[in-house]
């Protein structure tokens, strides 16, 4: 009994102990890494901090001053206000319109691109790899390179704005769609192959019906988005409410109430399709878990 | 009977869902298509052939894969000079010039490939051969360019009394007043490895690393390697500190709006809230600053911490703290409250329930996200240095302004390239050892 007892407790010693190790290495491990990330931070501050030309500190105290000179400026002209929205309201509709027209583009690209990407769905399945680097590539291009290359050639205004767009949205999108169509059904395409469907109605019939909620759903996310990349595209030079609010800018001192205008058209706009999106987003993806 | 009636109930209402299946399978396209109409029209479309400059994307797409030399002698004092790209950098040292040309005293002759040469003869005098057309002759007479080009001259020939310059597919002649100029068009990135003040330029990587030693102060390989990191011409050390540059405004932007947000998440979850009006309010905050968009916070921050990362780092942080404190206060409102009560149950006190019961089941979520918002900014921080002046982005937008350095440009537009893949694979590959199957389609 005696002997059981201690053999049973030197299990327990034994279990603890190997336990407490264990413990140990894991903090050990986890406060190894938060030193590295608290002095990958502290440095990389200090590196960033080096290489601007105004320091963080020397910095802080003005924080302020800018915006409280739009806002002033802005208060004491508020009578313009209303003639300055209305002045710059179809510069934000083409800024709209260029992330409408992106979003739709890229999508439409995006989905052709995501089913000639996925497994069990492509039509050359040899060139599933093709595709994905295409996407890939796509993907990693920030607009504003094409942008800006794209107004070397075409000049300034919404054009070169809404390809760049389109085309990394179109990356950004195929494989968002291309995971979802993964998991779609094959019985539905197997069925329709039975009856002799060709590619493109297997995919119209079979796929795009299953998948649509969460597509229409990403789009949504996506044009969101868009309109933010819209925003800052025209700032370099590509048409929109951005050009606007670059020329503003430009004016300086004195007429920073146009700048207020620009800036509460575009709080006003980002926030109103964030909620839109928002809402239906939850609608599109609550309907289709019932 | 009613078997029948029912029947055709069933009948009209599949009918009629049928129809208005169909009206909307066409109705959807109807729009869409209606739309990009409009937008062809709102955007002018059809006038951009005019305003397109097909001439820019021609230099653009040469200078992506070509570069030029330039070959000229001085009018006045017979000076021959060789640059490549006329730039300082690219100036052949004195004595020394392109293998294609060749020289005798202050004549030289310039081959231009498939038979077409321009010979730098005595005096002012130059003429341009080619199998295409007759030579052509220039020379300075009493300060007056002089030619033997018909009147009008092809169209291929710009002439003036000042300046005469010929443009063909083998190369360019300018003859001005003061120098006669050759053009001569090669494949290739110019001096990428090395200049042409280094020892190991136009030598061969085997050479470089087997061969005889070139420069007696260090071994080749260090050699080779300090002068291709000197290069002041493409200035690698540079570009990839820019890229560092802006990893780094990512990495500072993303993790330091993930600490600021952590607190304030608990702060704006429903179950954790202290008090309802806090609650709201920092709610408000988030959507606030996250609807002020990142271009506008660039654009506020810039003006007191002035151009470079800093700013970037800092508009990326304010952005992503209003979009992480929504994420990370969902998480938290998802959390499991059976293992906070499990935790209360051994007498924990509130900080140690947030530490045991909270921290370790929205750990893997919130890491995740943070991973993908690091990925995806460093394309933003791209985006913003290009506006704010810090990293890549700088480097690009002056590279794009000078309008002649494509090379370049190209270059640049191939490293984001990697940069984003990398940080992609690299936090793809985290985010799958986080949570096993990330379901949350990111």
């Amino acid at each position: 009994m005696a002997e059981l007892s201690a053999s049973t407790s030197l299990g327990t010693q034994s279990m603890r102990d190997n336990y407490m190790a264990m413990t140990r290495r894991r903090r050990a491990y986890g406060g190894i890494i938060l030193a590295i990330f608290v002095v990958l931070m502290v440095t990389g501050f200090q590196t960033v901090d080096a290489r601007s030309a105004g320091g963080f500190w020397a910095g802080l105290p003005q924080l302020f001053d800018f915006p409280a000179g739009v806002v002033s400026e802005a208060w004491d002209r508020i009578d313009r206000m209303p003639a300055n929205l209305a002045t710059y309201f179809p510069a934000l509709i083409e800024t709209i319109n260029i992330a409408a027209v992106s979003t739709l583009v890229g999508a439409l690209l995006g989905l052709v691109l995501s089913l000639l990407s996925t497994r069990g769905l492509a039509k050359w399945p040899r060139l599933i790899p093709v595709f994905r680097r295409i996407m890939d590539i796509m993907r990693a291009l920030p607009e504003i390179v094409i942008a800006l290359v794209l107004i070397f050639i075409l000049g300034g205004g919404p054009i070169p704005a809404m390809i760049a767009i389109a085309f990394h949205t179109a990356g950004a999108l195929g494989k968002l769609f291309s995971e979802v169509a993964e998991n779609a059904d094959l019985k539905p395409v197997e069925g329709l192959a039975s009856v002799g469907a060709n590619w493109s109605q297997r995919m119209m019939l079979g796929v795009i019906p299953q998948v649509a909620p969460n597509y229409l759903s990403y789009t949504l996310m996506r044009f969101e988005i868009n309109i933010r990349a819209s925003a800052i595209l025209g700032f370099v030079g590509a048409g929109g409410i951005g050009y606007e609010l670059r020329n503003a800018m430009t004016f300086g001192m004195g007429r920073f109430d146009l700048a207020a205008a620009i800036f509460v058209l575009l709080f006003l706009t980002i926030v109103f399709f964030d909620q839109i999106s928002s809402y239906y987003r939850n609608k599109l993806v609550k309907g289709y878990q019932a | 009977m009613t078997m029948l009636s029912t029947n055709g109930d069933l009948r009209q209402q599949t009918a009629d869902l049928f129809t208005r299946k169909k009206r909307i399978a066409l109705a959807v396209p109807a729009v869409i298509l209606a739309y990009l109409v409009y937008v062809f029209i709102a955007f002018d479309v059809a006038g951009l052939a005019d305003r397109a400059r097909m001439d820019n994307a021609r230099t653009l797409v040469a200078d992506a894969y070509s570069y030029k030399t330039h070959v000229a002698r001085d009018n006045r004092d017979a000076e021959l000079s060789f640059a490549i790209e006329g730039s300082r950098a690219g100036t052949y040292p004195a004595g020394e010039y392109p293998e294609w040309v060749s020289v005798d005293g202050t004549n030289m002759v310039v081959d231009l490939g498939a038979g077409n040469f321009v010979r730098y003869l005595d005096d002012t005098l130059v003429t341009f051969e080619s199998p295409d057309f007759d030579t052509i002759t220039l020379q300075l007479v009493n300060d007056v360019v002089v030619t033997n080009l018909p009147d009008p001259a092809p169209d291929w020939v710009n002439a003036s009394d000042t300046r005469v310059s010929i443009t063909t597919d083998a190369g360019r002649l300018t003859y001005t007043r003061s120098k006669a100029e050759v053009f001569r068009y090669s494949n290739g990135w110019e001096l990428f490895f090395f200049t042409l003040t280094s020892p190991y330029h136009g030598v061969g990587l085997g050479d470089i690393l087997t061969g005889p030693q070139l420069d007696d102060s260090r071994s080749n390989i260090v050699g080779a390697w300090q002068d291709f990191w000197g290069n002041t011409l493409w200035r690698h050390t540079d570009v990839m500190w820019a890229l560092g540059e802006t990893v780094l405004m990512a990495f500072l932007g993303t993790f330091g709006a993930a600490i600021i947000a952590l607190p304030l998440a608990f702060l704006a979850a429903k179950n954790f809230a202290p008090v309802v009006a806090v609650r709201f309010a920092v709610r408000r905050v988030f959507d606030f600053v996250r609807g002020v968009d990142g271009l506008i916070w660039t654009i506020i921050l810039s003006r007191a911490f002035g151009p470079g990362p800093l700013t970037g780092a800092l508009a990326i942080l304010v952005t992503d703290t209003g979009s992480f404190g929504k994420s990370f206060s969902e998480a938290l409102e998802n959390v499991d409250e059976k293992q906070i009560e499990g935790v209360q149950s051994t007498g924990a006190k509130p900080v140690q329930r947030y530490r045991f019961g909270v921290i370790p089941q929205v750990t893997p979520i919130l890491l995740s996200q943070i991973l993908y918002y690091f990925e995806s900014n460093t394309r933003s921080a791209t985006i913003i240095g290009a506006i704010t002046g810090g990293g890549i982005g700088l480097f690009l937008t002056q590279a794009m302004q000078t309008q002649n350095d494509w090379e370049k440009v190209t270059y640049y537009i191939i490293l984001i390239v990697i940069m984003v893949m990398v940080m992609d694979t690299i936090s793809g590959w985290l985010r799958r050892k986080l949570i096993k199957g990330d379901g949350d389609g990111h």
